[in-house]
């Protein structure tokens, strides 16, 4: 028997059905755009052009830098304003180029002309997503490139697709793959043109029961993919629980998913890279779910990216009447996090916007209690780690019992054990913390080591 | 009877171990530096860390192999260099004492908080979950990382800001390296001229977040007779190898950010 999911999870109350019917529909944005030059993981893109510059939509303003880089690609026609630092989702200061805004989004010459696959080789594939500027749309804003060009490409055994969009509220893959199934499916087709060994699987949680049916007519007759229905359960549409499922692999510690012979990728990155590929359109719109109960009419948008959020919240209505909003999250509640200012342009991973007129956290942190020991976090943990260990390791500051005797650096943060738990404990937030004073301690020593190797070397 | 040949047996069997025992201590002594120990007794004994080895005794035994300096203990400061410099027979050179300083002046009176930030208590953990705490997005954000990291007990948070006593402090350095945000720097403890903010943006981005920030206005350098104070970045710095404490930046200064000489 198939297995349907993993070991763990939990299942919050989803608030899908707020923006569920509500179809993607296009939002030009009115004022200036704002490109960060750091949207993804990796070194933070080169600028390439210059003030007073014109621009066009689907421009490369910035080009990657290094390796694990992606290209800022511009989403609107107009001028080039400034590169300054201006305050971006994440509420950092950050290196932007901003745009302004002629509102007649003329395109780049070639943009959109349908190109067959069949003339293309594999390194002109991967140039055009290299081009494109494609990174993981799920959130990390892993480039996409890098991850398509594995060292063990014929060993690729399974290509997933995610459209499992486990987190609560959001809703904009799902619409994606009800609209634009034929072209999710053409996505997959070019990326297993890369691994010729591997089978395509598109994994949907059973609460999308539309775009299921959308997805299984568009495979119809396709040779080596197919649809899999998961069950209902959070983080099920995390890369290790999916690869749980569909390949029957129990991850192993400090392994990457190509390793294995798989390689995730979310639909809205499928959706991209078939834009990418056969149109020659990079990377510069993105579906986002606008939602909550402080919004007035939640629902899914294709925004361009650099659209400032409080923008979009004008076109969906605005802030309820008679609420107040207490908490903005960029995503969803589960692995969203919070934002302060509402002035700040979405980027390629922004997958949507929650705002609440209730802040969760705020009232969980005024029941906390001590913690009680019973376990409920080690149950729900779904890479079988042992959280109320973990926290406590951290507290007692024995960081070396937290990464090497409890595997803490292995924590996916998704926050199920905080969900779970009864004592309103802050779990996850301890376990980012931990896991970012490890990392620093490591850079720390490595940066320490090269020094005394230069200087060994100096010494010769 | 059965006493005499119990009691010469013990009596063998203690001559034999005895002899054993000398020979081995001879054999295998193992040769202490005694100026290790004594040096070790003139440390502090707080095992903080602070001059970058693993506590006192780590410390006492590099001092005695004389891989570190004499002076290398900023907490027992002067009075113990002098003292391990008599044991280690070298002079002991040492600069003046320094006191932690936190650079930020925004109180709950001047400038706002942002963002409703729940969770770990802790400022580190703040910065991590993205939400910018106040309106100034370089001060202090008083949840107190520095006041746990201070094995005095000399940090405390008043008003929204940590302020430290420099009668406790033990330059141990500690709370530099616990703030997310960089504000708090070491600094000579007789000289009180310092400037109280580190705010880098222009003038009047800092103006509407904070009465009391930086603006980085330039009198203070106009008014300098001794090159001592610059603005980099938009935030003044002190140079104390030039200052002579004068006074004269304080009194120009249009938002009273740098401390008088006469600070305690």
């Amino acid at each position: 028997m198939v297995k349907d999911t993993f070991r763990g999870g939990v299942h919050p109350r989803e608030h899908k059905s707020l923006s569920k019917e509500v179809p993607l529909r296009v939002y030009d944005a009115k004022g200036d755009m704002i490109f960060p030059l750091s949207q993804h993981i990796g070194k933070p893109a080169r600028p390439i052009v210059k003030k007073n510059d014109p621009v066009l939509v689907g421009q490369v303003i910035a080009e990657a830098d290094g390796f694990v880089s992606a290209n800022i690609i511009c989403s609107c026609s107009g001028k080039v304003k400034a590169i300054e630092k201006r305050r971006i989702i994440s509420g950092a200061l950050a290196d932007c180029i901003v745009v302004e805004n002629d509102g007649q989004f003329t395109p780049m010459e070639g943009f959109g002309t349908r190109e067959e696959l069949n003339g293309l080789t594999n390194e002109e594939i991967l140039a055009r997503i290299k081009a494109a500027g494609i990174v993981g749309m799920g959130g990390a804003g892993f480039p996409t490139h890098v991850k398509l060009a594995p060292k063990n490409a014929l060993d690729i055994e399974y290509v997933i697709v995610n459209g499992a969009e486990c987190e609560p509220y959001l809703t904009c893959d799902d619409q994606l793959m009800r609209l634009k199934a034929d072209e999710i499916v053409e996505g997959l087709e070019v990326v297993l043109k890369l691994f010729p060994a591997a089978e395509g699987v598109i994994a949907i949680e059973k609460n999308k029961k539309e775009a299921i049916a959308a997805m299984e007519k568009a495979v119809e007759g396709k040779r080596k993919i197919r649809v899999q229905s998961l069950k209902t359960k959070y983080p099920q549409g995390g890369e290790k629980s999916l690869i749980r499922v569909i390949a029957g692999i129990d991850f192993p510690r400090a392994m990457l998913p190509a390793e294995v012979g798989c390689i995730v990728i979310n639909a809205g990155t499928t959706y991209a890279i078939q834009r990418a590929v056969l149109y020659k359109e990079p990377l510069y719109m993105r579906g986002m779910t606008i939602t909550g109960d402080a919004i007035k009419e939640p629902g899914n948008y294709f925004v361009r990216t650099g659209t400032l959020l409080s923008e979009i919240i004008e076109e969906a209505g605005g802030i309820k009447e008679g609420v107040t909003l207490k908490k903005a999250l960029a995503g969803g509640p589960m692995m969203g996090f919070a934002i302060s200012n509402l002035d700040v342009p979405t980027q390629k991973v922004t997958n949507g916007l929650t705002l609440l007129a209730e802040d969760d956290a705020e009232k969980a942190e005024n029941t906390m209690t001590a913690c009680l020991h019973c376990g409920r976090c080690t149950t729900v943990c779904p890479v079988g780690l042992m959280p109320q260990m973990m926290a406590e390791a951290f507290e007692f500051n024995n960081l070396e019992r937290y990464e090497n005797k409890l595997y803490g650096l292995e924590c996916v943060e998704c926050g199920s054990c905080t969900y779970i738990c009864p004592s309103k404990r802050p779990l996850m937030q301890t376990f980012k913390r931990a896991k970012g004073e490890i990392m620093q301690k490591k850079r720390e020593e490595a940066a320490k080591a090269a020094a005394e190797a230069a200087k060994a070397g100096g010494a010769k | 009877m059965t006493i005499l040949i119990t009691t010469i047996v013990i009596t063998v069997i203690g001559i034999i171990v005895g002899a054993g025992l000398v020979f081995t201590s001879k054999k295998f002594y193992v040769e202490v530096d005694e100026r290790e120990a004594a040096v070790r007794a003139c440390l502090p004994g707080n095992n903080c860390g602070a001059c970058g080895y693993a506590g006192c005794d780590a410390l006492a035994a590099a001092i005695a192999q004389e891989t570190a300096p004499v002076n290398a203990c900023p907490v027992g400061g002067a009075a113990a260099a002098e003292k391990i410099g008599g044991i280690m027979g070298v002079a002991a050179e040492v600069g003046e004492k320094n006191v932690a300083f936190v650079r930020c002046k925004g109180t709950c009176d001047v400038t706002g908080t942002l963002g409703n930030y729940v969770g770990l208590q802790d400022c580190r953990s703040a910065v991590m979950s993205g939400l910018t705490l106040n309106d100034c997005g370089y001060g202090c954000l008083g949840l107190g990382s520095c006041v746990t990291a201070c094995p005095q007990g000399a940090i405390q948070v008043v008003n929204g800001v940590a302020v430290v006593d420099e009668s406790k402090c033990i330059s141990c350095g500690l709370c530099t390296k616990a703030c997310p945000k960089g504000l708090i720097e070491l600094k000579p403890i007789s000289k009180k001229v310092r400037v109280q903010c580190s705010n880098k943006d222009r003038g009047p981005q800092v103006k509407a977040v904070c009465s009391a920030g930086c603006i980085g206005c330039m009198l203070c350098t106009r008014q300098c007779e001794f090159d001592a104070i610059h603005v980099d970045q938009n935030v003044a710095h002190i140079d104390y190898e030039k200052c002579t404490q004068c006074g004269k930046c304080v009194e120009k200064c249009p938002v009273k950010v740098i401390t008088p000489p006469e600070a305690g």
